[in-house]
């Protein structure tokens, strides 16, 4: 039977899946970084659908997976600040935004890694 | 008969995220996602979660949109080139083909869960009592599962741990982000000296009212550091520089403080984080005035990003 | 109910973060101190919980906050946790007196940046695990994985070149993407059952659609946060690329804390769910992985990248020992002699492959290079180092009285039992893909050279000491298990029978390293015989293999088939 709440489990299964297929297919980090984000939302919107499926004793909806799910959103934007950091500091570093190793650092070089 | 409110909201937010991985260019992709984040929020209102609206409007939209528009503006130069690197079109169709088998498992699973629901609600209806706070999800967040806020403050200062790891050397114990200066007349130095004072009403009120109503101190904490980097981004104020004494001291007093009132649980009240009844409320209360620096401070610090700027001799 | 004397569970985890912030607030000058105390305080607390677990004979549990469990959460520690909560206190230890003269904070003002952090990030990292051995509850362990991750990836790139910084985005984005598989699974069983509590849990899952799909998320999720092969894309660049400090950090400690958690899920979480054929495919996956890690390893021509791929190759070790697990019948996993070679295999690896990695960062601060074709004359130059590393190598290859050998002995007894002969194979075999690449640069390490070897700098005797401590640690590791373990398994080393068969282990290395390596590296002399020209196109097939799984689109491509797979396997052995 469709419930507001099987409505927005679909909803975030939906999300999840075009989530994973950006993860997939883009090679930039930051669209990469962007269907991250998409798939965490997926994830916490299931997490919502569940908590309003747990509604009773006078409270509209389960507290547990509602207050898990503030700290899940904050994990989130520290995951996300972190992978932009890094890609930011990338780009200055080597003027390129990309995941694959040039052609260079595959061979074996002359053994400049600490 | 489900409300078409819902059926408006799912609709446009499945339309959102595809915008959102179809589209061509980072920064509406971006944009995307930033009326992605604002939609997301009146689901979780449509949820009855108002918390979790707040949290994700003040930190899922406008925290990492703001973070990830200034990204995009900065990597604007690089695209064309790494998008050559684009998968082959039988690879896309693969990964089209396992990305939809997985929504439609999961699609399962929500429509297998079982009913009635089991849920937590009746045992927090139980508890929260003696833990003087009427919010049940502040409850949850610091008396129930005290443990789990403590280590999201610790995820929080590892993050910045890790973005300050970045720096490159020569910019070590400098200033994070360019000096920023503007029209001391303009429209932008005119709100920032307007807007912070009343910001800073509303964050603290916020915080304050989360103990009984919705609110908290992330909402109330992303406010106050969103009023400090309009501050900054307006020349206001410079950004600090990383190794200030003051500075590293009140990013760890929220963590310390929080394991400093567990320990003295240990010492009254018989277990770690535990609350002896009668200061309850205050203890917590306590906890949350604690963090609420150490909050401001890591959320402005994580957007500023890495010292990009020496420390002036 | 919390029993007395368990405070010291919530110690273990506090007291490295406590150092992390006390680091932070007092400054470059002072972490490395801050570091040396929390140390010395986490390994007495580390002690004295083991203890109070050997005392009780029970496992040891304590409730935060006093509430109990669906509705708080608690921390447990049991064989396992216990177990490797202390290898890890003991590698930690080793790691930061071999760490100690290279990350000491500079006297002027420039280079504080690396030193301040990595002692800050060691503490984090140690932290981190305790709080994944000890926590009892499924999202509190989700944050923990995230602290982890946050941990490790700074290590990754801390000297701030191109490579190392791209290497760290790959990791941290393949292993956000693992994160976010396992919450999803946990979010599926708090929706089925309305608990996150692992005791809990283990009585409510049963099979059925979200049971599955939980499981299929979750192992995925953690075996890519692991490295397992095919999805290790980001290991060989991030720990050949770190520091050798953090290089021994990364794969000793931080990947151990992800295969726990698999053990976790797979042992008590949801052990009737799990299925034979399915704990088939994920040791399948440990031997693909043993073999293509260990012949890429040969192949390389730098030994950090080396010892990187041998970490690929023992990371499959870990996972052989989950189809040996099951009970009589075939249908859960129980806690028995299978799960006690695999936590041996565990600590043995930590201890050697710290020990290596540190070998092999003191051969290159000496020598200012790592190429294996011109390490000829280390062996009389830095013998102690070259000791540690042979040390290493041998107690990897499952020399008695090493870990691995022990491991090895019940892993054979658990085949022989349950009739899988097939596994027996793989144990056999897999000795001798290690000993190759250990051939290869003891070969190479006590060649002649042609000119004398000039050292740049001498190394540390505080570094080299450290390193051979801990590769001895992992090869008289036997001796050290003898309590719970019957003595008649371990046999004399000695003795003719034991002493031939690592013979014919070292030969069939030997082979193999002549046979695949590259040219300059053993086989200059070497004409262009068929049976030389065919393994070296076999050696060069695995490559292959082994860079088109490392590549984003085919990596997360498999991820996402074998989550598939795991869960079809679980679904037809639940109907059959």
């Amino acid at each position: 039977m469709m419930t507001v709440a099987s409505v927005f489990g679909l909803c975030a299964a939906a999300l999840i899946g075009l989530g994973l297929f950006g993860l997939i297919t883009h090679p930039q980090p930051l669209r990469k970084i962007l269907a991250f984000n998409v798939i965490g939302s997926g994830v916490f919107l299931l997490f919502g659908a569940i908590a309003y499926r747990g509604a009773g004793a006078g409270m509209a909806a389960d507290p547990v997976p509602q207050a898990l799910l503030i700290t899940g959103i904050v994990v989130a934007f520290s995951a996300t600040a972190l992978a932009v950091a890094v890609l930011l500091r990338l780009h200055e570093e080597t003027g390129s935004a990309s995941l694959t190793a040039e052609a260079a650092d595959k061979r074996s070089g002359g053994g400049q890694d600490a | 008969m489900i409300d078409p409110l819902n059926i408006g909201l799912v609709v446009l937010i499945v339309g959102l995220a595809v915008w959102i991985i179809l589209a061509r260019d980072a920064f509406s992709a971006v944009v995307a996602f930033i009326a992605y984040g604002l939609l997301l929020t009146l689901v979780w209102a449509q949820l009855q979660g108002i918390d979790v609206a707040l949290t994700e409007a003040a930190i899922g939209g406008g925290l990492t949109g703001a973070l990830l528009i200034g990204a995009a503006s900065r990597l604007k130069r690089t695209e064309n080139a790494v998008s050559a690197e684009q998968p082959g079109i039988a690879l896309k169709w693969l990964a089209a083909g396992l990305s939809t088998a997985v929504t439609l498992v999961l699609a399962i699973c929500v429509l297998a869960l079982p009913d009635p629901a089991p849920s937590l609600a009746d045992a927090v209806a139980a508890n929260i009592g003696s833990t003087g706070v009427g919010n049940p999800i502040t409850a949850v967040l610091l008396a129930f599962r005290a443990m789990d806020t403590l280590l999201e403050a610790v995820v929080l200062v590892f993050a910045l741990i890790g973005v300050w790891s970045l720096t490159p050397d020569r910019f070590w114990a400098g200033r994070p982000g360019l000096k920023q200066s503007a029209d001391p007349n303009g429209v932008l130095a005119y709100i920032a000296r307007v807007l912070p004072p009343i910001g800073l009403v509303v964050g603290l009120y916020i915080f304050w009212v989360g103990a009984d109503y919705p609110g908290g101190k992330f909402q109330g904490a992303t406010i106050l550091a969103a009023m400090w980097l309009l501050v900054i981004m307006a020349g206001l104020a410079d950004a600090p520089a990383i190794d200030r004494g003051l500075l590293r001291f009140s990013l760890v007093l929220g963590p310390l403080a929080f394991i400093g009132i567990g320990v003295l649980g240990v010492a009254v009240a018989g277990d770690f984080l535990a609350y002896p009844v009668e200061y309850a409320k205050p203890l917590i209360l306590v906890i949350e005035f604690a963090l609420m620096p150490t909050l401001t401070l890591i959320l402005g610090l994580l957007l500023l990003g890495a010292p990009q700027r020496a420390v002036e001799s | 109910m919390t029993e007395p004397g368990t405070l010291s569970l919530v110690c273990a985890v506090l007291l490295p973060f406590l150092g992390v912030l006390a680091g932070l607030a007092l400054g470059g000058r002072n972490v490395r101190a801050v570091a040396l105390i929390t140390i010395l305080a986490g390994l007495a607390v580390v002690f004295s919980i083991a203890l109070t677990f050997v005392q009780s004979a029970q496992p040891l549990t304590y409730l935060l906050g006093g509430w109990a469990p669906p509705l708080g959460i608690a921390l447990r520690a049991d064989g396992l946790s216990v177990t490797m909560m202390l290898a890890v206190a003991v590698v930690v230890a080793g790691i930061a007196a071999y760490a100690w003269r290279d990350f000491a904070p500079p006297a002027g003002d420039a280079g504080k940046r690396a030193p301040f952090m990595y002692w800050l990030l060691l503490l984090a990292v140690w932290g981190s695990l305790n709080l994944v051995f000890l926590s009892g509850d499924l999202f509190t362990l989700y944050v923990a994985l995230e602290l982890l991750t946050f941990a490790g990836v700074p290590l990754v790139c801390l000297d701030g070149r191109g490579e190392t910084l791209r290497a760290a985005l790959r990791y941290l984005l393949f292993a956000l993407a693992g994160s976010l598989l396992y919450l999803l699974g946990a979010v599926l069983l708090y929706g089925a059952h309305g608990t996150l509590d692992i005791a809990l849990l283990a009585g409510l899952v049963s099979p059925g659609p979200i049971a599955w799909t939980a499981a299929a998320l979750m192992t995925v999720g953690l075996l890519a946060k692991t490295a397992l092969f095919p999805l290790h894309i980001w290991l060989p660049p991030a720990h050949a690329g770190a520091p050798a400090a953090g290089s021994a950090v990364l794969s000793a400690l931080v990947i151990k804390g992800s295969w726990f958690l698999v053990v976790r899920l797979w042992f008590d979480v949801m052990p009737g769910v799990i299925t034979f054929s399915a704990a088939q495919l994920l040791a399948a996956l440990g031997a693909l992985a043993i073999v293509v890690g260990s012949v890429v390893a040969l192949r390389q021509e730098r030994l950090k990248l080396l010892v990187a791929y041998s970490t690929i190759a023992q990371i499959g070790y870990l996972f052989l020992m989950f189809p040996l697990a099951f009970d009589a019948g075939g249908t859960a996993l129980v806690h028995g002699a299978a799960l006690d070679a695999g936590v041996l295999q565990a600590v043995s690896h930590a201890t050697a492959k710290a020990g290596m990695f540190m070998a092999a960062g003191l051969i290159y601060a000496s020598l200012g290079h790592d190429r294996i074709a011109d390490l000829a004359g280390i062996a009389r130059a830095m013998p102690v180092t070259v000791l540690a590393f042979a040390v290493a190598g041998l107690a990897l290859m499952g020399v008695v009285p090493s870990g691995a050998y022990l491991a090895k002995k019940l892993l054979l007894a658990a085949a022989d039992g349950s009739g899988q002969w097939w596994w027996t194979l793989v144990l056999q075999g897999g000795a001798a893909f290690t000993a190759g690449y250990m051939v290869l640069v003891l070969a190479n390490v006590l060649r002649r050279p042609a000119a004398p070897v000039v050292l740049l700098k001498r190394a540390s005797r505080l570094s080299e000491t450290a390193a051979l401590a801990l590769a001895a640690c992992s090869l008289l590791l036997a001796l050290a298990a003898l309590g719970p373990v019957p003595g008649d398994l371990i046999s004399n080393p000695l003795a003719p029978k034991e002493l031939l068969s690592t013979l014919a282990v070292v030969i069939c290395g030997g082979l193999l390293a002549f046979g695949m390596s590259r040219r300059s590296l053993l086989a200059e002399r070497a004409d262009g015989g068929f049976a030389r020209r065919a393994m070296v196109a076999a050696g060069a097939a695995f490559e292959r293999l082994d860079e088109f799984a490392r590549r984003w689109t085919s990596a997360s491509i498999l991820l996402l088939a074998l989550a598939g797979l795991f869960g079809w396997l679980m679904v037809q052995g639940a109907a059959g």
